[in-house]
């Protein structure tokens, strides 16, 4: 395998609009454009930012078994997702770890859409090949993927192909944009309203060149897209979780689906359901919490945590500055006891020791469109 | 603006007397990004060359200040820590960080002229 930093459709756009390009999953991505991080962050939060996140990984999963043999992998109710409906899922190991995480979309009764991490892609179709050997995976190569977030995304959207307005969060629907065949979801990982936007790698430049002749719509970095989407109080896997980690620990509970849970009408039957369950009944070591800093310091990820007595109690897995809020946050993991909303701790900054507290998340609330 | 002299690492040192005023240069506020908190030392501290003096933190990446020459602190920027843009929106002026007074004033020697500079930023 050659260094080079592979590119995405958009590149050249990136380059001509002044992206700084670094390397991010093994592609050349913009870090930011002229207007830097935080004007990106705020025009996000309040208009319309579209991002190029054509690295990630574009997969189709089909077969008469498909979604039972999908529920071997993922801790949801995948039986349950009408036609167009999409989940957010974490993909376990045998130990309960988490593989990685994915959004994934019944596009038909036996046809499946995901979306994975870019750094995961190659291993997650290894491990799907591995355990769903009666299916058909495809890898959607040449499509690219545009998201378009922000509060005025949805009148954007919705005046270039009406068929939108009726969607709510976590739903899609195959339309047509400047007369481009695209599948849009009503998602995002920036905690505003938004789309996501799948379209063949050939058109991509022409459709996003077209979005951003609008005055709402600005081009936005991945620095703006890990602001935004830390403030939303957003996990991001080989930061916030990886395959160290549960989701019980990662606080992602909430993604464990109910029917799966111990007293659900198919509980378990996952990769490491015996792992994750026991944690469910039985509590865990360590858990991750968000974190507010006292001050302007960033903390970053790495910074370690201590209690009043100087003893490590924990870590921070992501911080910064969050641009909407003009504060210091970040999430990371904490030792069992320490885990409630208001405990007082301290992060080490440099030697110094930076009064935090474990804070509720999402730092900025989320304001996804529930119709 | 002959009596500005550089550094590799891009601050600048503006010589007026014996004393000096340091900033980092428009190079270097531009490849940080959003300045977003400067922690400065008090004034009278006494410096080795090669301490590391100050710390910047843009959005994206933290850095820091080090002076290339033995000298005392002698006033500091009191806006910066509530206006840390101040570094990117004016880094040659109101984004300035210290005033300093070298222990050897030959030590300046050492550091690069304007147009030695301008050549380094060219190669980067």
């Amino acid at each position: 395998m050659s260094n080079e930093a592979r590119k995405t459709p958009l590149y050249d756009l990136h380059v001509e609009l002044g992206g700084k390009m670094v390397p991010f999953a093994g592609y050349a991505m913009p870090i930011q454009y002229r207007a830097g991080i935080v004007q990106e962050h705020l025009h996000t939060r309040e208009a319309v930012g579209v991002f190029d996140v054509s690295h990630m990984g574009q997969l189709v999963v089909s077969g008469s078994d498909a979604a039972t043999a999908l529920e071997k992998l993922l801790p949801i109710d995948v039986q349950a997702l009408e036609i167009n409906q999409q989940c957010y899922a974490v993909m376990t190991s045998e130990t309960g770890g988490i593989l990685d995480d994915l959004i994934i979309t019944r596009w038909a009764e036996n046809e499946f859409f995901l979306v994975v991490n870019a750094a995961t892609a190659a291993a997650d179709i290894a491990h799907l090949q591995q355990h769903l050997r009666g299916c058909d995976i495809r890898v959607l190569g040449q499509q690219a993927l545009l998201a378009v977030q922000g509060p005025k995304a949805g009148e954007l959207i919705g005046e270039l192909a009406p068929a939108t307005r009726a969607l709510t969060f976590m739903h899609g629907t195959r339309v047509e944009l400047f007369g481009t065949d695209c599948y849009v979801t009503r998602s995002g990982y920036t905690g505003e309203d938004g789309f996501e936007i799948s379209v063949a790698a050939s058109a991509v430049e022409s459709v996003a060149r077209k979005l951003l002749e609008d005055g709402r719509v600005q081009m936005i970095g991945l620095g703006a897209r890990d602001t935004l989407r830390l403030e939303a109080g957003l996990c991001l896997y080989g930061n916030d979780m990886d395959s160290s980690t549960t989701p019980v620990e990662a606080s992602l509970l909430w993604s464990i689906a109910k029917p799966r849970r111990a007293d659900g009408a198919k509980a378990g039957g996952f990769l490491g359901a015996d792992v994750v369950l026991g944690q469910i009944a039985e509590g865990v070591a360590r858990k991750r919490v968000g974190f507010s800093v006292e001050g302007k310091i960033p903390v970053r990820a790495g910074a370690d945590v201590i209690d009043e007595a100087g003893d490590v109690v924990g870590k921070f897995t992501s911080g910064g500055y969050g641009p909407t809020l003009g504060a210091a946050i970040g999430m990371g993991y904490v030792d069992r006891g320490y885990e409630k909303i208001g405990t007082g701790l301290q992060a080490l900054v440099r030697g110094k020791a930076i009064p935090i507290v474990v804070a509720r998340t999402p730092f900025v609330p989320q304001r996804y469109y529930r119709g | 603006m002959s009596n500005v002299k550089y550094s590799e690492s891009h601050e600048w040192f503006s010589v007026n007397g014996d004393e000096v005023t340091v900033g980092i240069t428009e190079f270097a506020q531009s490849q940080l990004g959003d300045v977003v908190f400067v922690e400065l030392p008090e004034a009278g501290t006494e410096l080795s060359a090669g301490d590391e003096v100050a710390v910047i933190e843009s959005v994206k990446a933290a850095g820091d200040i080090s002076l290339p020459f033995a000298a005392t602190v002698i006033a500091i920027n009191a806006a910066l820590p509530d206006e840390p843009e101040l570094v990117n929106s004016d880094p040659m002026g109101a984004g300035w960080f210290m005033r300093v007074r070298p222990e050897n004033p030959a030590d300046l020697d050492n550091l690069l002229s304007a147009d030695a500079y301008a050549a380094l930023v060219d190669s980067e």
